[in-house]
């Protein structure tokens, strides 16, 4: 608790102790009649006797509990500022005591300010921990500097520096580890509460937390290129894309409260002027409206409910941009996923070379060479498989070829290298491999060599998570892949989607989206799934776009609308899962708030309604609202 | 230019939007978001200007809720 609310709270402990001894307390005999201040009694035996007024007694709890909400009400209404809660709440307690309801008016100040010292300390503690989700930002890093280590700041290293990290220190910056074996925790990133090995040559990202052993790492990226600054920036920024939801609620408060103060207006003197009642009773029913008049409970809780989703998603390892995206991702009814490196590990592995014209180390050789420039996952794997350092300077001319291949020279000979596409555009007969696999077809100045098969392994999680969306009401599941038929088409069948497309180049990839866009119904949404390698466009032109952040480009993060941190297929359920309880979070509280609201005041405009359910259907919903916004916030949607 | 700063004592949402939607309408404001949340202003505005009219919208937020205060 803040130092203020601290006094907040002594400032109510004094008025409520002060109230129940004005209700409840002895008569106050006073020796004369003061002016204003007592009331006078005539005895039995004709002697008049004086005590002091209940309204003075009351004023004492008032003043101290409410002196700063009438304080503040003067000051802001200086200011221009004229349908302020504390203008409101100042009106109608004031008006209450000036039509007699002494502990009524008195018992809506405290619980107002109670109900703003819940209200403060909730949305401070959700606020911290969703900070605490975000305590990633390292504050120092060891860097190596003409062999000593010293102290800096992670902005001042520069990229090829070396860092020295401890054991249960952060990673500061991106890297590759030089020196060491140890473990990191990357819960803090990904969700992932199992400690990642890492040792030399691996990379590490920053925001991970050393925990073993002592790691020597290159930087590879700048700080406000690193994975944290990412990350935090995404997460600040986050807000700024608010949900309709939000916007609705923006709007409807600020043509709430002047209507419902213009109806109270028109019920303190509209009745009376008829004569259908008194005028203290019409005065009653208008205090009643001025109460409810604040939207606070939907202001506060709607927001706090995207909020609480975003960092309820974000402890899962999912990064949601805004409120906005949440909306959409509840009503995924298509989920279209990528292949390589979405649903299978885009790790690939050489798994048979079949030469035809030379020998397999010179065909791996010829293929890890033309590839040396892609940083396709394929390419990666050939010059994985081929094994030597590739030399570079042997290769001229590249030319890629999107979705076919690559064309380069390698000692000056023209080779090609790539699918039966590229083969066929460059009319050399080819054959297929009877092997189950993605197949790199290698040719030379219109001469056939052979080929190598390369396959992916699926991921661990990839069939449960089409299983988990299909139970979370995802109509249809589509993978779309430029890989051979074969392939795509056994990658399906092992993991049970529902449509497949093969052979598809990058532009392929929008117009199969485009067709399946128009295949959604009602309030449907499509969402799109990829590693980014290629499919930025898709990301950005489907409804949305979700990324795999630990494989993707940089491209693809910025391009996608969620990411997932730990590249897992089944973290998009997670997500939905979250989605989908945050909304319907989000409208149980409008309901109720507004429910409650037009209850109390058509009660209280029939006269049904008195002050202290009026001040319930103010601070009570609010802060029932904030309880409920709060529950947003924990783990991944009832799991 | 596009600048963050952090809100001390913002302690009610919907004058958060009242200071957002008034910083707005500033000239030479592009764009402007006051984040209840994570009590921080996000101030796009001219570069030339800057400091002008950061001044302003310290006056504007001081209007609508006085005891915010604009760390800077």
């Amino acid at each position: 608790m803040t130092k203020k609310q601290k006094q907040t709270l002594w400032r109510i402990v004094a008025s409520a102790a002060l109230l129940v001894w004005a209700a409840l307390g002895p008569t106050l005999w006073l020796p004369g009649n003061v002016p204003f201040l007592s009331v006078g009694r005539v005895a039995e035996d004709g002697t008049a006797a004086f005590f002091l007024a209940p309204w003075v007694r009351f004023l004492i709890p008032y003043l101290v509990i409410g002196w700063d909400v009438l304080w503040r009400a003067v000051r802001n209404i200086a200011h221009g500022q004229i349908f302020d809660e504390n203008f409101l709440m100042a009106i109608a307690t004031v008006g209450a005591l000036c039509i007699g309801e002494y502990a009524e008016s008195v018992f809506v100040m405290l619980f107002y300010q109670v109900g703003e010292l819940f209200q403060s300390y909730a949305v401070g503690r959700s606020r911290q921990s969703i900070a605490e989700l975000m305590e990633i930002r390292p504050d120092y890093a060891n860097v190596e500097r003409d062999g000593t280590v010293e102290q800096v700041d992670p902005d001042e290293v520069a990229v090829g520096e070396t860092i020295v990290i401890k054991a249960g220190e952060r990673v500061p910056l991106d890297g590759v580890v030089l020196e060491g074996r140890s473990d990191l925790d990357t819960a803090a990133l990904t969700g992932e509460s199992l400690p990642r090995e890492v040792q030399s040559g691996d990379d590490v990202i920053s925001g991970c937390v050393n925990l073993t052993g002592l790691l020597k790492v290159r930087v590879t990226r700048a700080f406000e290129e690193s994975t944290v600054s990412k990350i935090l920036d995404l997460v600040e920024n986050a807000g700024s894309k608010k949900a309709k939801a939000e916007n609705f609620i923006t709007k409807f408060a600020r043509y709430y409260t002047p209507t419902v103060v213009l109806a109270a207006v028109a019920l303190a003197l509209l009745p009376p002027l008829v004569g259908a009642v008194g005028w203290s009773e019409s005065l009653h029913r208008a205090l009643i409206f001025l109460v409810i008049s604040c939207p606070c409970a939907l202001v506060i809780s709607v927001p706090l409910s995207f909020f609480g989703g975003i960092g309820g998603a974000s402890k899962a390892g999912v990064l949601v941009k805004g409120g906005a995206y949440l909306e959409v991702l509840a009503r995924a009814q298509i989920v279209v996923f990528d292949k390589t490196g979405t649903l299978t590990k885009g790790v690939f592995n050489v798994t048979a070379v079949h030469p035809e014209q030379c020998g397999e180390d010179r065909l791996l050789e010829l293929a890890a060479l033309a590839e040396s420039w892609s940083e396709h996952p394929i390419s990666r794997s050939l010059r994985e498989a081929y094994g030597k350092e590739v030399d570079a300077s042997r290769v001229t001319d590249v030319e890629e070829h999107s979705g076919r291949g690559v064309h380069a020279k390698v000692d000056g000979q023209e080779i090609w290298v790539g699918n039966d596409k590229l083969m066929d555009a460059i009319g050399v007969s080819w054959h297929p491999c009877h092997r189950v696999g993605t197949t790199v077809h290698v040719a030379a100045k219109g001469e056939y060599l052979g080929h190598i098969v390369i396959s992916d392994e699926v991921k661990e999680d990839a069939a449960q998570a089409v299983t988990d969306l299909k139970a979370l009401g995802v109509a249809k599941t589509v993978m779309l892949t430029g890989d051979a038929k074969a392939v795509g088409e056994s990658v399906a069948a092992q993991l049970g989607l529902d449509e497949v497309h093969t052979q598809l180049l990058p532009a392929d990839k929008v117009d199969q989206v485009e067709a399946l866009l128009s295949e959604k119904t009602g309030k449907g949404c499509l969402a799109f799934v990829g590693d980014g390698i290629n499919d930025a466009p898709v990301l950005s032109r489907a409804d949305i776009g979700i990324a795999m952040g630990g494989l993707g480009s940089d491209a693809a993060i910025e391009a996608a609308d969620v990411v997932l941190m730990d590249d897992k297929p089944s973290k998009i359920a997670v997500a939905i899962r979250i989605a989908q309880k945050t909304l319907v979070i989000v409208r149980q509280n409008i309901v109720f708030a507004l429910g409650v609201k037009a209850l109390v005041l058509v009660l209280g405009a029939v006269g049904e309604a008195n002050l202290w359910e009026a001040v319930f259907a103010d601070v009570g919903v609010s802060v029932i609202a904030i309880l409920n916004a709060m529950r947003a916030m924990k783990g991944t949607g009832g799991r | 230019m596009k600048k963050k700063f952090k809100l001390e004592d913002l302690d009610c949402a919907s004058c958060a939007a009242k200071m957002e939607d008034a910083i707005k309408k500033l000239d030479g404001v592009n764009d402007a978001s006051v984040s209840f949340l994570t009590q921080k202003l996000t101030l796009d505005a001219d570069d030339a200007r800057f400091e002008e009219i950061l001044e302003q919208a310290v006056k504007v937020c001081r209007r609508v809720e006085p005891d915010c205060k604009i760390l800077r």
